[in-house]
């Protein structure tokens, strides 16, 4: 599932006494507009006497990446419930995207960590310079010179439409 | 088991899935261990720069000389310096896909004229394999 990313605006109603409520706006990855609602409304709450029912959102705008052509490094800090307690953590991912990094972090999280989306909060998300970053999983990819071979290969028909359940022989998955 | 072809930076690749399938595109940066970026460009082959997964490439045997995240132009330049479109033409993969091309092409006539010629071919071959026989 992929994410996206929404800049989201709310406040609380206006009343006779208060008729121009703060507003207050924050970023929020979320699948999709309904959730990045009930998100904000949930973060909103932790800092402020706020709640959706005596509230209003005014705007969900979703924010695309500008430059989506070039590979970056993006590390982003988050907290998660885990079993036993609450973590803090600073993870680092390679993608042309700020969404794609986010889904690879959700992936992972729930890969690693068993961490649901629910359970975890992003708290900064940056893009690093190569020098600043710190993770070997990162770090392995700043090399101009980098050169891997593909190791093993599944033939693949060009569409689904194609594909067959059995095959007369067995693949050769060495592609020199 | 000698690998030869690599995923890195400059590396000519075929698409192999997908709606792009068939078309020709170059390694332009490396993302993580299961995905590049890669660029036709797209005036000299319709590849738009995107990321693509690595299950849906396959390697070539050319390689350009470019730099990490090269731009459009200077890639075109490194394409056409390299002889690209000629070394495609002559390697051995683009010349099976070709073959794949014209047999998927054929109607029965063409199938029943080739069926004719490899009859000819093998008996020449017969002919010629019994009176090295003999001699020998």
């Amino acid at each position: 599932m992929g994410y996206k990313h929404y800049s989201v605006v709310g406040r609380k109603a206006p009343t006779d006494s208060d008729p121009t409520p703060q507003l207050y706006r924050m970023q929020i990855f979320a699948p999709n507009k309904v959730t990045a609602k009930s998100r904000f409304w949930y973060f909103l709450h932790q800092y402020k006497k706020m709640k959706k029912t005596t509230g209003e959102i005014l705007s969900v705008n979703e924010i695309h990446e500008k430059n989506s052509n070039v590979v970056k490094n993006y590390s982003i800090t988050l907290r998660y419930n885990s079993r036993s307690g609450t973590h803090n953590m600073t993870k680092e991912f390679r993608d042309v995207t700020l969404v794609g990094a986010v889904t690879q972090l959700y992936q992972e999280m729930a890969g690693l960590h068993r961490a649901r989306a629910p359970s975890i909060q992003i708290i900064s998300t940056a893009i690093l310079p190569a020098k600043d970053c710190v993770r070997a999983s990162v770090k392995q990819f700043h090399d101009g010179k980098i050169k891997f071979p593909i190791t093993h290969r599944r033939p693949r028909v060009e569409s689904r439409r194609w594909k067959k359940t059995f095959a007369p022989h067995r693949p050769t998955t060495f592609v020199g | 088991m000698v690998f030869t072809k690599f995923v890195e930076v400059g590396r000519v690749v075929l698409i192999n899935y997908g709606p792009l399938c068939g078309k020709l595109a170059t390694i332009i940066n490396v993302v993580d261990s299961n995905r590049v970026l890669i660029d036709g460009p797209e005036e000299t082959t319709g590849v738009k720069r995107q990321v693509i997964n690595i299950k849906r490439i396959t390697l070539t045997d050319i390689k350009v000389t470019i730099g990490v995240q090269a731009r459009a132009k200077s890639l075109k330049k490194a394409l056409a310096d390299a002889d690209f479109e000629n070394k495609w033409k002559e390697s051995a993969l683009a010349r099976k896909l070709e073959m794949r091309r014209k047999r998927l092409e054929m109607n029965d006539f063409d199938r029943f004229k080739v069926m004719l010629a490899k009859k000819a071919k093998a008996k020449a071959v017969k002919k010629k394999f019994q009176e090295l026989k003999a001699s020998a």
